[in-house]
C-alpha cells in the first residue's frame, strides 16, 4: 500500500517539474499533467511493480500512458522514480532529446511511444493476454483521457478485455470533462460512463482522482472480482493545483509565462 | 496555411450551403470564425478519426462538399481504410485536410511527423494529393478544391509561413508553378520546402550554378510535363520534401524518369532517408536528418553534366 504522505509529496514535485517543463519548453498540455499527476504519484508510489534498479525485468508490471500527450508529467514522475535523473528533465522537447512532446519509449521506464489517442488499451490488453498465457503475475496499467475514449478502438478493447477474462488490466480514466475542443458534454458526451463500462462487464470504480487515498484503494482491490478487468474512472480537474489553469480549456495549449510560472508553483508547493 | 485555408473556405462556403466543414476535436484558435458564421456548416465530431471519415462519405452522399480537419496522421492512416473504400472508391468530394504535414511537430515526437502521408495517400486511386508550397498556394487550392469532383488530400503545414509568391498565381490543380528559372539544376519542390528550394537556388546562383525551382503543389496527379521538360532541360533535377522519400514526391517524380527512354539529366532525391529515428528537437534541428540540398547539389552536378 503506498504511503499517502510520500506520494502526496511525490505529486507535488511532479506537478513542479511538469510546469517547469511546459514553461522552458514554451509547450502545450500542461493541463493533462497537472490533471493526471495524483494518479502517476499513487501508480508509482508502490502500486505498479516497476523497479528503476531493474528497468527491464520481464515481470514487471506495464504502464501505458495513452493519452501519450501527458508527457511531461509522466516523465517527470519516471525520474522522480528514479529511472533517469531528474536534470534531463530539463531537456524535454530540446534539440537532440529523447523526452518528445508526447511519450516516447526511447525515455527510460517507457515502454510504449504513444501520442496519437486510442492505441493504449489494446496495447494493455495484449500485455495482460501475453502475461496470462505465460502463467506470470505481471499486470497492465492503462492510463486514458476522457476525450480518448471517443476513438472506436477503445472500445473494442474494452470488449475483448473482459471476454479474455483479462483481470490483470486496469485502465484509470483521467475524467477531467475537458478535450481538445470543447467540454466532453458539449463534443460527444460519455455519460453513463461507468454505465458504458459495467454493460462491458468491466469492474468499475469511480473514485476522487485527486484523493490519494481513494486511488490507492482502488489500486489495492484489483482484481475486485475474479477474471474481470478493472476501470478506475478517476473524476478530476484538468489543470489541477493551480487555480488559474483549473477547468480552462486554454491550459491544453498555452505555456506559462515566468510570472505564470512562479505563481503556479507557489500553489503547487502550497497544496496539500 | 493554416490561416489561409480557414479563411478561404469560409469565404467560399457563404455562398455554398453544400461545403460542410467536420473537425475531430482539432482546431483550437483556427476554426472558430468558421463555426461562429456558419454553426449550420460546421460539426466537431469528437476524437474519433474512422467515424469522421465514414460519415464524411455519407454527407457527400447526400450531395455535400465535406471538408474534414486534423493533424498529420489522425485523418489520413488511422481511418485510411474509411478514406479508401467509403470516400475514393464511392469518388465523394470530401477533401482530407490535414495540418502539420512534415516535421512541423517537431519536437511532438514521432506519431505527430507527418513524413509517409503523402505517400500513402497518394497510393489510393482516384485521390488527389496537394501540398501547397505556401499561404498563397493554399488559398488557391482551398478555393480550386471547392469546386473539384472527387476525393483530395490537401497536406498543410502550421501558421505563420513566410509568403513565397509576391503578386496573384496562376494555379490549377495538377500544374506546377515555376517559381524561379534557372539552366543548370532543377529543384522540383512540394509543400512549405519550397522556402529552402528558393533560399538554396539563390545560393547557387551566386557560385554559378543556375537553378529552376518548380513548385510541385499537386503531388497526384503529377505534372509529368513540367518533369519531362526538366529532364531535357537541365543538367540534374532534385526533388525537395519533407517527406520519406521511399514514397513521396520523389517516388512520384522517380517514376517519370524510368520512363524516359534515351539522353536525360540527373536524377536525385532529397528528404528524409526511410529510417526510424529516437531524437527529436526545433524544426531546424529535425531537418538535419535530411542533410543540405546545396552540398547534395555540388555532389551531383559534375557528374551530370559529363552526362552520367
Ligand atoms: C488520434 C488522435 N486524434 C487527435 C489527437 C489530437 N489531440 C491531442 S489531445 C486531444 C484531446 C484532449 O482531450 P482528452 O483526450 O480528454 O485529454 P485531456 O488533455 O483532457 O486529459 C486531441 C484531440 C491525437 N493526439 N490523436
Amino acid at each position: 500500500m503506498p504511503d499517502i504522505e510520500q506520494t502526496k509529496a511525490k505529486a507535488r514535485r511532479i506537478r513542479e517539474h511538469a510546469l517547469r517543463m511546459v514553461h522552458r519548453a514554451n509547450a502545450s498540455h500542461i493541463g493533462t499533467g497537472l490533471s493526471m499527476a495524483d494518479i502517476l504519484a499513487v501508480l508509482y508510489g508502490g502500486v505498479a511493480k516497476v523497479d528503476a534498479a531493474n528497468p527491464r525485468d520481464p515481470d514487471r508490471d506495464r504502464v501505458v500512458l495513452s493519452k501519450g500527450h501527458g508527457a511531461a508529467a509522466f516523465y517527470a514522475c519516471l525520474a522522480e522514480s528514479g529511472f533517469f535523473p531528474v536534470e534531463r528533465l530539463a531537456t524535454f522537447c530540446e534539440d537532440g532529446t529523447a523526452l518528445a512532446g508526447h511519450v516516447s519509449h526511447h525515455v527510460p521506464g517507457v515502454d510504449f511511444s504513444t501520442g496519437s489517442l486510442g492505441h493504449g488499451l489494446s496495447l494493455g490488453c495484449g500485455v495482460a493476454l501475453g502475461f496470462k498465457r505465460d502463467g506470470r503475475p505481471g499486470r497492465a496499467f492503462v492510463i486514458l483521457s476522457d476525450g480518448e475514449c471517443d476513438e472506436g478502438s477503445i472500445w473494442e478493447a474494452a470488449l475483448f478485455a473482459p471476454h479474455h477474462r483479462l483481470d490483470n488490466l486496469v485502465a484509470v480514466v483521467d475524467y477531467n470533462k475537458i478535450q481538445s475542443f470543447g467540454t466532453v458534454k458539449e463534443v460527444l458526451d460519455l455519460e453513463p460512463f461507468a454505465d458504458k463500462w459495467r454493460a462491458f462487464n468491466w469492474h468499475v470504480e469511480v473514485v476522487d482522482g485527486h484523493d490519494h487515498a481513494a486511488l490507492a484503494q482502488a489500486f489495492a482491490a484489483v482484481p475486485a472480482v475474479a477474471g474481470r478487468p478493472t476501470v478506475i474512472l478517476a473524476d478530476t480537474v484538468k489543470g489541477k493545483g493551480v487555480s488559474f489553469m483549473e477547468d480552462k480549456l486554454l491550459w491544453h495549449y498555452r505555456s506559462p509565462s515566468a510570472e505564470q510560472l512562479e505563481a503556479a508553483i507557489a500553489e503547487v508547493r502550497g497544496t496539500e | 496555411m493554416r490561416t489561409a485555408f480557414i479563411e478561404g473556405l469560409l469565404e467560399a462556403a457563404k455562398d455554398r450551403p453544400d461545403i460542410v466543414l467536420l473537425t475531430a476535436d482539432l482546431g483550437f484558435s483556427v476554426l472558430e470564425k468558421f463555426h461562429d458564421a456558419l454553426p449550420a456548416q460546421y460539426l466537431n465530431v469528437g476524437v474519433a478519426e474512422q467515424n469522421m471519415m465514414g460519415m464524411a462519405a455519407g454527407l457527400a452522399d447526400l450531395g455535400r462538399t465535406v471538408f474534414t480537419y486534423s493533424i498529420a496522421n489522425f485523418p489520413t492512416m488511422r481511418c485510411l481504410e474509411q478514406v479508401r473504400n467509403d470516400i475514393c472508391y464511392h469518388g465523394y468530394p470530401v477533401r482530407v485536410v490535414s495540418v502539420g504535414g512534415g516535421l512541423t511537430y517537431a519536437s511532438q515526437g514521432y506519431t505527430h511527423h507527418g513524413v509517409e502521408d503523402i505517400g500513402v495517400m497518394r497510393a489510393l486511386p482516384g485521390m488527389t494529393v496537394i501540398a501547397p508550397g505556401d499561404p498563397a498556394e493554399a488559398a488557391a487550392a482551398t478555393k480550386a478544391l471547392c469546386d473539384m469532383p472527387g476525393p483530395a488530400y490537401l497536406r498543410l503545414g502550421k501558421a505563420g509561413e513566410p509568403k513565397v509568391h509576391a503578386g496573384p498565381i496562376d494555379f490549377a490543380i495538377g500544374r506546377a508553378l515555376r517559381v524561379r528559372d534557372g539552366a543548370d539544376v532543377t529543384l522540383v519542390s512540394t509543400g512549405g520546402m519550397l522556402v529552402y528550394a528558393l533560399e538554396t537556388a539563390e545560393r547557387l546562383a551566386k557560385e554559378g550554378i543556375g537553378a529552376r525551382v518548380l513548385s510541385m503543389h499537386t503531388v497526384k496527379p503529377l505534372d509529368e510535363a513540367a518533369i519531362v521538360a526538366a529532364l531535357a532541360e537541365t543538367a540534374l533535377v532534385v526533388t525537395v520534401e519533407e517527406h520519406n522519400v521511399g514514397s513521396g514526391l520523389g517516388a512520384a517524380v522517380a517514376q517519370v524518369v524510368a520512363g524516359i527512354d534515351g539522353p536525360r539529366a540527373a536524377f536525385r532525391r532529397y528528404g528524409l532517408p526511410d529510417e526510424r529515428y529516437s531524437r527529436v528537437g526545433g524544426h531546424a534541428y529535425m531537418r538535419e536528418m535530411m542533410g543540405d540540398l546545396r552540398a547534395l547539389v555540388h555532389a551531383a552536378l559534375p557528374r551530370a553534366r559529363r552526362g552520367g
